[in-house]
C-alpha cells in the first residue's frame, strides 16, 4: 500500500507502519550530497521535516537562526551584491491577521515541498529532490536560468548575483547558480540536525523524521494543531508551522 | 507569371553602412555581456525579485516574433493564396533569423551560459522549459528543410506538406513560450489559461510587423518593385492581428479584474502600479494598439506605405512594452505568502527594478543579430524575387 502524505491524513495514517512505505517521486542521490550510509541512508522510508512553533519562538531566536544558517552555510557577507539581490536562505517574517490583529514572526525558507515546482521547472534536473524530501540544487548542473526562483511560491531561493570568496568547504556555492536552504544535509546524513534548529534552545524548532511514529516531530504533530504555508496549494511542505 | 528569385547586389555603400551599423550593436552586446558574466548580475538590475528583466524581454519578444513572421510562408502554402507565394522564402529567413537573435539573447543572460551542453544534454521531460529547447532545435529544422523545399526545384512538390508540418510546429512553438507562465501557479499575474492563445495572436501580429518592414525597406534598398497589391493585402492584414490582441488583452484583464484572487495584481497593472500603469494605458495600449490601427484604417492613409511602416514600428515597440509588463510586472508584484494576513516585514511590496545599460544593450544585440543574419543571407542566396510590381505578384490585380 502506497501512499503520499498530506497535512490532513497525516494524522490518521502515521500511527499506522504503512507510512514507512510511502512512495515519493524521483529518487536521484548527488555525491555530492551523499549520505554517509552508515549513519543514515537516504531512503524514501525517511521524511525529514521541521516544525516550528510561532507561540514559543521569540524574535531574538529566529534572528539567531538566521545568523547561525549564514554561519553554517557562508551566504551573506557577499559584498557587491544590494537589497534584493543578496541571497536569502531564510528570513525572519513578521504577519498581522487582519481579522484578529494578532501579530506573528516566523523562520521562512525552502519548505521542501514534497511536490516541489521548483523541481518540476528545472530544465536540467538540476533541482532534484532526494528521496528522503530534501531539495537541493545541484550546482554542477545548474545553469543559472532562474526559472525555478519564478516557480517556487515561497521566495526561498537565491541567485547568486557576484564572486564568491570564503566558501565552506561542506558547501559548495557559485556565481550564476542558483541555491536554497539544503536543511543542512551535511549535517543531517551524519546524524546532526540542522544549524537553525541547534540554535533554538528551547522546543519551538523540531527537526526529525515525519514518517517516524516514534519521532518527537511525528508524535508532536498528532498532538498540535499544525498548518502549512499556502497549503491550498497542495504542495505538502515538510517544513509546517504551529501558531500560525 | 514565373517568379525570379536573385540575391540582392550587396555592393552599395548603404548595405556596408548598415551591416557596419549592425555590427557596432551586436558587439556592444558582446561586451555587455562579457561585463555581465565577468561580475556577476549584481551590475544588472535584476534581483531575486526580478529575477527576469530586460534580456528576457526582449527574447522572448524575439521568439515570439520569431514564429509570427513564418505565417507569411504559412498562408502561401498552407492556404493555397498565391499572392503570399513570393514571399515564403522572406518569411522563413526571417522567422529563423529572429528565433536565433532571440535564443542568443536567452543564453547569454543565463548564470552559467558556458553550459549550454547541459541544457542540451539533460532533460527533465516534466520541465517545459527543457521542451521549448526541444521545440526551438526543431523549429531550425523544421523551416530549414521547408526553405531547401522551396528553393530546390526537385522538391517544389513537398513544399506545402513541408509548410503545413511548420505551421503546426509553429503553433506548438507559441504556445509552449506562453506556457513557460503557464506554470507559475504562485504568481497571480500569469494565472490565466488565456496566456497561451494570447502569445500566439501576439505572435502573429509582432512577427509580420517585422517581415512587412524588412520587405518595404528591403525592396526599397535595393530599388526592386514592390507592388500596392502585397503591401496593402499585408497592411490589412497586420490591422486585423492588431485588433485581435487588443480582443485577447481586454478579455484577460476583464476577465481577471472579476476574479477575486486575481483582482489585486490587475488593479495594478490597470490603475495603481505606476510606471507599469502608464507603460500599459500609453505604451502598449495606445501606442502600440490604437494609433498603430489609425494609421493602417484611417482612409486618408490608405495605401500609405510611411504610415504602414510607422504602424508596424509601434506595433513592434508596444510589443516589448507589452512584454516588459507581462514579464517584469509580473513579478514586481509581490506573492500572496498568506493570504487573509498582511506581511510586515521581511517580504512583499512592489519589487523595484531598473533596467540597467548592459540589459538593454544584450537586448537590442538580439535584434541586430536577426537583422545582420537577414541582410547577410538575401545578399548570397536568392531569397527575394526581382520584383513584386503588381502584374508579377497579382495579375488580376486593379488598381
Ligand atoms: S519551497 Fe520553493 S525551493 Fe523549496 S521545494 Fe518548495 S518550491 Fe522548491
Ligand atoms: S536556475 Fe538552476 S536549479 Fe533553477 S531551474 Fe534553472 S537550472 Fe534548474
Amino acid at each position: 500500500m502506497s501512499k503520499t502524505l498530506n497535512r490532513r491524513d497525516f494524522i490518521k495514517t502515521s500511527s499506522a507502519t504503512t507510512v514507512g512505505v510511502a512512495t515519493i517521486a524521483s529518487g536521484i542521490t548527488l555525491t555530492s550530497f551523499a549520505a554517509n550510509a552508515n549513519e543514515n541512508p537516504v531512503t524514501n522510508e525517511k521524511r525529514w521535516g521541521m516544525l516550528v512553533d510561532t507561540n514559543k519562538l521569540t524574535e531574538v531566536e529566529i534572528d539567531g537562526m538566521v545568523s547561525a544558517c549564514q554561519q553554517e552555510n557562508g551566504w551573506g557577507s557577499e559584498v557587491h551584491s544590494t537589497g534584493d539581490q543578496k541571497p536569502t536562505w531564510v528570513k525572519k517574517l513578521k504577519v498581522k491577521d487582519k481579522a484578529t490583529g494578532k501579530i506573528t514572526s516566523l523562520p521562512l525558507m525552502c519548505q521542501h515541498c514534497e511536490e516541489p515546482p521548483c523541481v518540476d521547472v528545472c530544465p536540467t534536473n538540476a533541482s532534484m529532490k532526494r528521496e528522503d524530501g530534501i531539495v537541493l540544487v545541484d550546482r554542477h548542473l545548474c545553469i543559472g536560468c532562474r526559472y525555478c526562483m519564478m516557480a517556487c511560491p515561497y521566495d526561498a531561493r537565491s541567485f547568486v548575483h557576484e564572486e564568491l570568496t570564503d566558501q565552506r568547504e561542506h558547501m559548495p556555492r557559485g556565481k550564476g547558480t542558483v541555491e536554497s536552504c539544503t536543511l543542512c544535509v551535511h549535517k543531517v546524513d551524519n546524524g546532526g540536525t540542522p544549524a537553525c534548529v541547534a540554535s533554538v534552545n528551547s522546543d519551538a524548532v523540531i527537526f526529525g523524521d515525519l514518517y517516524d511514529p516514534k519521532s518527537n516531530i511525528n508524535q508532536t504533530l498528532k498532538k498540535v494543531q499544525s498548518a502549512q504555508i499556502r497549503a491550498d496549494l497542495d504542495l505538502n511542505t515538510g517544513v509546517r508551522y504551529s501558531g500560525i | 507569371m514565373n517568379i525570379r528569385y536573385e540575391e540582392t547586389q550587396g555592393r552599395s555603400l548603404g548595405f556596408y553602412a548598415l551591416i557596419a551599423g549592425l555590427g557596432v550593436l551586436i558587439l556592444a552586446a558582446l561586451g555587455a555581456v562579457y561585463y555581465m558574466e565577468h561580475h556577476g548580475h549584481y551590475v544588472t538590475g535584476m534581483s531575486n525579485r526580478i529575477v527576469w528583466g530586460m534580456p528576457h524581454v526582449f527574447a522572448l519578444f524575439l521568439i515570439v516574433a520569431a514564429s509570427g513572421a513564418l505565417n507569411v510562408a504559412s498562408i502561401a502554402s498552407v492556404f493555397q493564396k498565391k499572392l503570399y507565394k513570393p514571399l515564403s522564402r522572406l518569411s522563413g529567413l526571417v522567422a529563423l533569423a529572429l528565433l536565433a537573435g532571440g535564443l542568443m539573447v536567452l543564453v547569454l543572460d543565463l548564470g552559467r551560459p558556458d553550459r549550454l551542453i547541459v541544457a542540451m544534454t539533460e532533460y527533465n521531460f516534466k520541465s517545459i522549459f527543457a521542451w521549448n529547447i526541444i521545440l526551438y532545435n526543431g523549429f531550425f529544422v523544421i523551416v530549414a528543410v521547408y526553405l531547401w523545399m522551396m528553393f530546390e526545384r526537385r522538391m517544389n512538390r513537398f513544399t506545402s506538406k513541408a509548410g503545413l508540418a511548420a505551421f503546426s510546429w509553429r503553433l506548438i512553438l507559441t504556445t509552449g513560450t506562453g506556457s513557460i507562465f503557464g506554470f507559475l501557479v504562485a504568481r497571480q499575474a500569469y494565472d490565466a489559461v488565456i496566456m497561451a492563445p494570447m502569445f500566439i495572436i501576439m505572435s502573429f501580429a509582432f512577427g509580420l510587423a517585422f517581415f512587412i518592414l524588412i520587405l518595404m525597406a528591403s525592396y526599397k534598398w535595393t530599388e526592386r518593385p514592390l507592388g500596392d497589391a502585397v503591401v496593402n493585402r499585408l497592411g490589412s492584414l497586420l490591422g486585423v492581428f492588431v485588433a485581435a490582441v487588443m480582443y485577447f488583452v481586454a478579455v484577460k484583464h476583464l476577465g481577471n479584474l472579476y476574479l477575486a484572487e486575481n483582482a489585486g495584481v490587475e488593479n495594478f497593472i490597470l490603475f495603481d502600479g505606476g510606471i507599469y500603469t502608464q507603460l500599459f494605458w500609453y505604451g502598449q495600449i495606445i501606442l502600440g494598439g490604437l494609433i498603430p490601427m489609425a494609421l493602417i484604417y484611417h482612409p486618408a492613409l490608405r495605401g500609405n506605405r510611411s504610415a504602414l511602416g510607422l504602424a508596424s514600428l509601434l506595433i513592434l515597440i508596444g510589443g516589448v512594452i507589452q512584454l516588459y509588463i507581462i514579464i517584469v510586472g509580473g513579478q514586481a508584484y509581490p506573492m500572496e505568502l498568506f493570504p487573509g494576513k498582511e506581511i510586515l516585514e521581511g517580504y512583499g511590496g512592489i519589487a523595484a527594478y531598473t533596467p540597467s545599460l548592459p540589459e538593454i544593450m544584450l537586448g537590442v544585440g538580439g535584434i541586430a543579430v536577426a537583422l545582420i543574419a537577414v541582410t547577410l543571407l538575401v545578399k548570397f542566396l536568392p531569397f527575394l524575387p526581382e520584383s513584386l510590381a503588381d502584374e508579377v505578384a497579382d495579375p488580376h490585380h486593379k488598381s
